[in-house]
């Protein structure tokens, strides 16, 4: 296999981006990434994206992105991995071009949610149609059982369930493609309004529009592109069972545990190397639970690390510099490229007030569903 | 909820028809054809005891359009004494009774409409097992 | 021999208090309560309808009957409340109790007496050695249009007896009806709420049919209300059945138990029903029991009964109508009230 790397990166800001359609985010974010080294032409495209045919009764975004980026010909498809649509786009083309068989890949993460779809239901289609979903279970909903559950055996609290969204939000009020820039405090995560018990408003990630895209090369051809490329050290992805009902510890998720091990072992570093990590915070309970299984807390300690600030910018380990899914928003499809655009710009020591000092090695972990799929992804800077 | 993805569910979701492994003895709510714990493709068909124990639930306040007019409902994780799990609706239960180890029994509800015109699904919801009497 | 070998009754936990409905609309509680002798009633869910409670209660008749329930030949669900106006309630009932396929099901419909209906000729097939098992149920979540005297009776609830030849809970030594044509309450297809004509309902309707039917089961039967240890009349208030029984002769005591009416409400197909799982609740054996309904439109239905040796020792295995009446209970404000029987019009 080759060395990969990624040579450019765009993205929309992320929000409520009325103006913009589905195929104009993917257009911005790809544009901007392929504008940046020149325009090259790709040997193909993979768009990560959960569910256009039910945001906005589009399917078939393959051959529809490389037509308006006028590449119509080219080879292009869609990855969906619900939420870790973007993730799991990325991975494939990282095979893609490790393998050899393609050059340059273009991935473009991409979701249009606020486009008058009933979001909720939308989203309850990652979780099983037949034993969840039809009894009436949402996505907070089933995070909140997750929380619950991680309270009942470790003790964790409310208050440390908003630690995590009081700190994403302060990362991502120095983000300026953030949905949300500004800070908020403990008390008003803690009187938001009730979503999914114990969840409140402002444990969860937004709704949002907004695109990302990465170009991956051979890392023997990325000086062509950049002076500042970034290796994709290792890949890793892992699922689990569908139903949340059918997981021994409803607050352990194996499926991160594993595609993480699958990435360190790829990667061939340990937890302990890395120097920061964007996760998948859909809810401030995953954060913790997503800390806990990829072993960068022990099981249970992940809240005490929070509070103990170790998880801040200036921290031992900064999570979630972006602001995260919470701060940032999350556009489903396109959140796992933004993160790993996070990574690039921290890697190449790009990321302004964010900035992680001497940041050298990297994770991005993408999670669908209640945690049935999860893709993971180490980056080094080169 | 088109009639015939309703139908097919009939057996688990009226009956609360499971499978018993044949050679790992692990139960799954529903059925499956194959054992998600060891792989065999071969399950002996039993029927759950409609009662259980909560694993882990919450109170959802924000439903979907179907569920609007339930909320604020409780929802949690069930294990049954046959070792299944299965999710479903905690009905005549208070928001603070909704716990882990709360002791429950299943009983047949209407679990949601296709609006006012469509079919009427139906399904088990729990009851706190105190709630009886 | 051919009786009840096992039957069960289920009423929805959720209550409201005749008070909260007079304070509604303006009305003297007190009146309220001194006339139709109730105190709350009652209340379904917006996940209880007809067919939910019909599996509830046939799940305690199977309990107490301890029978494999392919081997019922026949289900009968009386009801004006079915869920839906084409398509049975009867058969997501079987599908959920076990019975079938090889069964026949119907779903019947005579305002109040549907359930008595259902039992008569669930206990005729039986009877007829046409079927080894038969199921008769009468459940309903009563509509009674706001502001209308109904509304401080119309509940919910049911009950489900299953008929067979062994091991019999309940002999039934006889059966009678009277009928006649009487519209003194009908809902005409596409209403929401039924019609009732006022004190018409009473002497012509509900007096007429069920002191005829008593007295004609009295007579076939040579008994005479002393021979009773329980009666039960259709219940739509909590005046008319003591008045019934009071002219037909029956003390207060006799009644008592099966009057269940002043806590749950007007279960119309229900009614009686649950007033007879009552009294079974309770029953000794060789006590004798009278159940009489009635009907809107109009008929009774009457039954005599007598308890055996195994009464008492099958029942303990559901749970009785007293714990039901008596357990947990949610009251509801008339908003709630309006709310989960749906009087809100909402963006659905």
């Amino acid at each position: 296999m080759r060395d990969v790397a990624i040579v450019a990166t765009g993205m929309t800001a992320f929000g409520e981006l009325w103006q913009s359609s589905l195929r104009d985010l993917f257009v911005d974010a790809a544009l901007e990434a392929l504008d940046t080294v020149g325009r090259p032409r790709p040997d193909s495209i993979y768009v990560g994206n959960m569910s256009g045919g039910q945001f906005v009764g589009q399917e078939h975004l393959g051959p529809l992105m490389a037509d308006a980026l006028g590449l119509a010909g080219i080879a292009a498809t869609r990855v969906e991995s619900a939420c870790a649509s973007g993730g799991a786009a990325i991975r494939t083309a990282f095979y893609e071009v490790a393998s050899g068989a393609s050059d340059l890949v273009l991935v473009v993460g991409v979701e249009k949610m606020n486009d008058g779809s009933d979001v909720t239901d939308v989203l309850a289609s990652a979780a099983d149609q037949e034993t969840e979903v039809y009894h009436g279970i949402t996505f907070p909903g089933l995070y909140a059982m997750i929380a619950r559950a991680h309270m009942e055996r470790h003790g964790t609290t409310e208050g440390d369930l908003a630690a995590v969204a009081v700190k994403n939000h302060r990362h991502g009020a120095m983000n300026p493609k953030a949905q949300f820039r500004g800070e908020i405090t403990l008390e008003q995560v803690m009187t938001s309004s009730m979503v999914a018990e114990p969840l409140r408003l402002l444990h969860c990630s937004p709704v949002s529009d907004g695109a990302a895209a990465v170009l991956l090369c051979p890392l023997t051809r990325a000086k062509e592109f950049t002076d500042k490329p970034v290796l994709i050290r290792g890949s890793g992805m892992a699922t689990s069972s569908m139903a949340l009902a059918h997981r021994g510890d409803p607050s352990y998720l194996d499926a991160v545990s594993a595609a993480a091990g699958r990435a360190y072992e790829a990667a061939g570093v340990s937890p302990s190397d890395l120097d920061l990590a964007e996760v998948h915070d859909c809810f401030t309970i995953a954060e913790l639970c997503v800390l806990e299984a990829a072993c960068l807390a022990e099981r249970g300690e992940a809240a005490a690390l929070t509070r103990a600030g170790e998880t801040t910018l200036g921290g031992r380990l900064p999570i979630n510099t972006s602001g995260g899914l919470k701060a940032k928003g999350h556009p489903v499809g396109a959140t796992g490229v933004a993160q790993v655009i996070e990574l690039v710009e921290q890697l190449r020591g790009e990321a302004g007030d964010r900035q992680v000092p001497d940041a050298t090695l990297g994770m991005a972990q993408n999670m669908g569903g209640s945690g049935a799929s999860s893709v993971v992804h180490i980056l080094e800077r080169v | 909820m088109p009639s015939p993805r309703y139908w097919r569910e009939i057996p688990s979701r009226y009956r609360l028809e499971a499978g018993r492994c044949r050679t790992c003895d692990t139960v799954v709510y529903p059925l499956r054809r194959v054992c998600p714990d060891c792989g065999a493709t071969e399950c002996e068909r039993i029927h759950l005891s409609r009662f259980g124990k909560v694993i882990t639930s919450t109170v959802v306040h924000v439903g979907p359009d179907a569920f609007q007019m339930e909320a604020p409902y409780g929802i949690a994780i069930i294990e049954t004494p046959e070792g299944a799990r299965l999710m479903a609706q905690v009905a005549d239960c208070e928001p603070d009774e909704l716990r882990p180890g709360l002791e429950v029994v299943l009983e047949f509800r209407k679990i949601r409409r296709e609006g006012a015109a469509g079919i009427i699904c139906y399904g088990h919801k729990a009851v706190p097992v105190a709630a009886l009497s | 021999m051919t009786g009840i070998v096992g039957y069960g009754a289920f009423i929805p936990r959720n209550r409201i208090k005749s008070e909260e409905i007079a304070r509604q609309w303006g009305k003297d509680p007190a009146v309220i309560k001194r006339g139709l002798l109730l105190e709350e009633k009652s209340v379904p869910g917006l996940d209880e309808d007809t067919i939910t409670i019909s599996v509830a209660a046939g799940r305690s008749a199977l309990d107490r009957a301890g029978i494999d329930p392919t081997r019922i030949g026949a289900l009968y669900i009386g009801s004006e409340s079915h869920p839906y106006a084409v398509k049975p309630s009867g058969t997501v009932v079987a599908e959920a109790l076990g019975i079938g396929p090889e069964v026949h099901i119907a779903d019947f419909e005579f305002a109040c007496k549907a359930g008595t209906e259902a039992m008569f000729v669930a206990f005729g097939l039986v009877e007829s050695g046409r079927v080894e098992y038969a199921m008769g149920i009468g459940a309903d979540t009563s509509q009674g249009a706001p502001n209308d005297a109904l509304e401080f009776s119309a509940s919910a609830g049911g009950a489900a007896f299953l008929f067979g030849q062994r091991h019999v809970l309940a002999e039934v030594l006889e059966t009678y009806s009277y009928t006649s044509d009487t519209p003194d309450f009908w809902r005409r297809e596409g209403e929401f709420y039924p019609r009732h004509g006022g004190r018409f309902t009473g002497e012509p309707a509900y007096f007429r049919h069920v002191l005829s039917a008593t007295r004609g089961i009295l007579d076939k039967s040579g008994m005479k209300p002393a021979d009773f240890r329980f009666a039960v009349f259709h219940m739509p208030n909590g005046k008319f059945p003591l008045a019934a029984g009071a002219k037909l002769g029956f003390t207060r005591e006799q009644l008592d138990v099966g009057w269940v009416v002043s806590t749950m409400g007007n279960t119309y197909s229900g009614s009686s029903p649950t007033g007879l799982a009552a009294i079974l609740d309770v029953a000794e054996p060789d006590d004798a029991i009278l159940i009489t309904s009635f009907g809107s439109g109009a008929a009774s239905d009457s039954f005599v009964l007598r308890a055996t040796e195994l009464l008492p020792e099958r029942r303990g295995r559901a749970a009785t109508v007293r714990s039901m009446l008596d357990g947990r209970r949610r009251y509801l404000t008339y908003g709630e009230y309006a709310k989960v029987r749906e009087k809100i019009i909402v963006n659905a």
